[in-house]
């Protein structure tokens, strides 16, 4: 197996973006990572694209063949594009079959990128269509919306480990201070505690602050063999580990509500696969879909005890400057969650902080970052973890 | 909006109404809502149809305010996941006063309207909970 690392990134601006069409989106993210990367169309090998519900979203299906074509890879140089699905997780496991590709050593040059146009629908719609990401038959059909499963998850965790509304509220806090200096963004505006807990209820114990939102946008990288990745770029972020796990897909089916052993799974697989443990990694972007999910996800990939990921948070101990940042692109609660994106956001951010780049948001002497993302109510999870050193 | 199609419903029907799940006689799991290959046995299973009491105690809960789409005129409604004595859980509504629903709960189960498409569209009926006090 290769050694794989990324060589090139894009994200376009994260929002509503009603004057943009989902090609607009992927074509920008695609074009963008393959400047980053300085290499022509005729070099690229296969492309992946991780996109949720197309079918729902935008009434398009064929993803891959659309995206190939708008972006002047389909006509003269047949270049082969696959779509990726996995609701939430779509764009991290996109990625992972990128670098199955690139390692396997059948492609070179190989874009993985992910994207969602969820504004071209009313928010009831979208919310139905993120719906079809649990169990339809046996969880929808009750009238379980995904507030309320994440909501189901958050009151257990309260009532075992005595998490409260105002640690759940620090995790959106945090992640709207970091999404400030991010210029990506959706929201780029500072909240508090009070403002969260005074928004309304969507589902009990979540406010809508504690919600990520509805987004449109689009996410590229591009990834090369790690022994000819100095052709392209000073700065290569290699691929340490890439993992991913299953779990059952309607939450009622879970060992135990408040731990997503697909997360666990996941986690430990890739510190294996990368011979690391949580003490090695300096940041990680996970898949705060809601504030009680980020909580269970730093418990989940052994940051905080179980039990203890609210108190942490609220301890700022997850912020920039402390003991493990979380989410310092504002995570998908203010840098926006178009979920087919989102994964390839995550590591994005991540290759922005190894390399130096991440402005106000940078962590001091940041080597190694992991990313988490997660589909449904943790049916699946992918991890990744990127150093930058071979 | 159409909750869901005639025959997807009504292929499941015996299940929902009267909370007909599977058992496995191999390795004596419960399995509501039904499924037809025992995750622990796999192959090797042996899967019949068994009737739940449908008595059950709370494992957690939430008070929908912004309701599923076909669910608008419910809010707010309370949504659980209910441990049947059997050991399988499922996702309910409960119906009782939000601020009486408590953690760990007893309940039973009632036949009810789950929901309507529409005026002249089908009724779908199904199983909820309610407290169980004796």
């Amino acid at each position: 197996m290769r050694d794989v690392a990324i060589i090139g990134i894009k994200n376009t601006s994260f929002g509503e973006q009603w004057d943009r069409s989902f090609r607009d989106l992927v074509v920008e993210a695609g074009v963008g990572a393959v400047d980053d990367a300085g290499v022509v169309g005729e070099k690229i090998d296969s492309m992946f694209v991780g996109n949720m519900s197309g079918g729902q979203f935008v009434e398009q299906e064929h993803i891959g063949a659309l995206i190939a074509d708008y972006s002047g890879l389909a006509k003269d140089i047949h270049v082969p594009s696959t779509r990726v699905e996995a609701a939430c997780a779509s764009g991290g496991l996109a990625l992972r079959q990128g670098i199955y590709a690139v390692a396997s050593g059948i492609d070179d040059i190989v874009i993985a990128a992910g994207a969602e146009k969820m504004t071209d629908v009313p928010s009831a719609k979208a919310s139905s269509a993120l719906a079809a990401a649990a169990d339809r038959e046996w969880e929808g059909i009750m009238g379980a919306t995904f507030p309320g499963l994440y909501a189901m998850i958050a009151k257990m965790h309260m009532h075992k480990y005595g998490t409260t509304s105002e640690q759940l509220a620090s995790v959106a806090v945090k992640n709207h201070h970091n999404g400030q200096h991010n210029p990506i963004a959706q929201y780029k505006t500072p909240i508090t505690v009070e403002s969260v807990l005074r928004s309304i209820m969507v589902a009990d114990p979540l406010h809508i602050f504690d919600c990520s939102p509805i987004t449109d946008g689009a996410s590229a990288v591009v990834l090369a063999p790690a022994d000819i990745a100095h052709e392209f770029t000073d700065t290569p972020i290699y691929v340490k580990a890439t993992a991913q796990a299953s779990d059952t897909i309607a939450l009622h089916d879970r060992r135990d509500i408040t731990t997503l052993d697909a997360s666990v799974v996941a986690g430990r697989r890739a510190y294996e696969m990368a011979k690391m443990g949580p003490e090695d990694i300096q940041l990680v972007e996970v898949h705060d879909c809601f504030t009680i999910a980020e909580i269970c996800a730093i418990e989940d990939l052994g940051f905080a005890k179980k039990g203890e990921g609210g108190i942490m948070t609220q301890n700022e101990e997850t912020a920039i400057g402390g003991k493990i940042p979380v989410n310092t692109s504002g995570g998908l609660k203010s840098c926006g969650h178009p979920v087919g994106a989102t994964g390839v956001k995550q590591a994005i951010e991540i290759v922005e902080q190894l390399r130096g780049e991440a402005g106000k948001r940078q962590v001091d002497g940041a080597e190694i970052g992991m990313t988490h993302n997660v589909g449904g109510s943790g049916a699946t999870a992918v991890v990744h973890i990127f150093s930058r050193n071979r | 909006m159409i909750i869901m199609s005639v025959p997807r419903f009504w292929r499941k029907q015996v299940a929902r109404y009267n909370l007909v799940g599977t058992h496995c006689k191999k390795c004596d799991e419960y399995f509501y809502p039904p499924r037809n290959m025992c995750p622990a046995c796999r192959r090797e299973g042996e899967i019949e149809d068994y009737k739940f009491s449908g008595k059950g105690e709370v494992v957690t809960y939430t008070v929908i305010h912004t309701a599923a789409e076909g669910f608008e005129n419910q809010t707010p409604y309370v949504l659980g996941i209910i441990k049947l004595e059997e050991g399988p859980s499922l996702t309910s509504q409960i119906i009782s006063e939000p601020e009486t629903v408590k953690i760990g709960m007893k309940v039973k189960p009632v036949f009810r309207k789950l929901g309507q498409d529409g005026e002249q569209g089908m009724i779908y009926y199904g199983t909820k909970f309610i407290p169980d006090k004796c």
